[in-house]
């Protein structure tokens, strides 16, 4: 369509869709999937009180294959530098949104437990898992 | 990063895309923006909850079944091999895009064929999981599973699951739809005649979108 014609074909320098960057782009996804897994899996699991140290681990190792997969596959890092920055910007806008709702749900939680002491407690009644597992129940209450 | 461009190139003149990308491509760009907020929206949503609640079920025990394997604790192993499907569909989609690149029409058609596979098998693994978690007694409503404290847990678990997996399963299949669609129109020579791939680009630009998108949810739910 005549849209393919009012682009400007700068020469290419480096072949843009080479395989090779493409399966080297892959193996750093699959090392990293597989070092998340790993520590979910296996180490996480043994010190549940450095479970915040590891969420924030998670996320750093996510963020990095969400720009590798963005970078290469979505081929966003070979375009024009304005066509990047309408999309980084909005991206890094959003991180701050992340933040911002988690802290607060994390507050909203503290002060419920600090002025609502039934709800504090009532969140700590344990469950037997036998009794548990042979009634399952289906009511559906929310908190 | 930015391409050199000669000084009398003047961008936003008019006659020629500022951003030297076709219109098409800007557009699915926007929308993948677009869909990237919705699903921060009800990522960030479950985040608020499950950070404003006092414990939550363990995934390590929630998600550690796998097919044929019957009463086996295989935590989060069934996961990974949806995840490795997934990245490895999004690899063949853009060798896809670079056998469009060199008119390869063969080429074109062979990845695309093995990015459908790839799809298809997500889609079946994430049905049997589906299926698997709603015999354990878990859907919309209904959560069978203790918090990691032993306590009991509330439906926010299952409901924020099933819809997140469940619209992001919604994403895959019809991404998978407009793939076999390409595979036809690649068939058909159509693209061919036109003399570029680009709209192989475009599709390829939705399905890592949705991979990314799979990357980001297996991460909340499985692993924090």
């Amino acid at each position: 369509m005549e849209n393919a014609q009012v682009l400007v074909h700068h020469g290419h320098a480096e072949p843009s869709f080479s395989t090779k960057t493409i399966w080297r782009t892959f193996w750093i996804l699959l090392i990293i999937t597989c070092t998340e897994l790993t520590i979910g899996m296996f180490i996480a699991p043994h010190f549940h009180n450095l479970k915040i140290m590891f969420n924030i681990l998670y996320i750093f190792l996510t963020l990095i294959k969400a720009f590798y997969i963005i970078a290469e596959f979505m081929h966003l890092r070979h375009e024009l530098k304005n066509l990047l920055m309408t999309i980084i910007v909005p991206l890094f806008l959003f991180l701050w949104f992340i933040g911002a709702f988690l802290w607060d749900g994390n507050s909203y939680k503290n002060l419920r437990n600090n002025y609502d002491p039934y709800k504090k407690e009532q969140s700590q009644i344990k469950i037997d898992q036998h009794e548990h597992k042979t009634g399952v129940k289906k009511s559906g209450e929310l908190e | 990063m930015a391409t050199a461009v000669p000084v009398e190139q003047k961008w936003w003149s008019g006659g020629r895309s500022p951003f030297n990308i076709e219109y098409g491509k800007l557009m699915m760009w926007y929308f993948l923006m677009s869909d990237t907020f919705t699903f921060g929206a009800f990522l960030i949503s479950y985040g608020t909850i499950r950070f404003s609640s006092n414990d939550w079920p363990d995934p390590n025990t929630v998600f550690s079944s796998f097919p044929f394997m019957g009463d086996t604790h295989l935590p989060l192993v069934f996961v990974s091999l949806m995840t490795f499907i997934l990245i490895m569909s999004s690899v063949t989609m853009v060798l896809a895009v670079s056998a469009g690149h060199n008119n390869d029409k063969a080429g074109v058609m062979k990845w695309m064929v093995w990015t459908i596979i790839g799809g298809l098998a997500f889609l079946s693994c994430q049905a049997w999981e589906w299926t698997h978690l709603y015999r354990e007694g878990a859907w919309w409503g209904s959560n069978p599973f203790l918090n990691f404290g032993g306590t009991k847990a509330s439906t926010n678990f299952t409901n924020f699951f099933f819809t997140i997996t469940g619209f992001h399963g919604f994403h895959v299949f019809s991404g998978v739809i407009i793939n076999i669609i390409m595979l036809i129109m690649t068939y058909l020579g159509v693209f061919d005649r036109r003399g570029h791939y680009n709209m192989i680009e475009k599709a390829g630009l939705y399905w890592h979108f949705v991979d990314l998108v799979w990357v980001f949810v297996f991460t909340c739910f499985y692993l924090f």
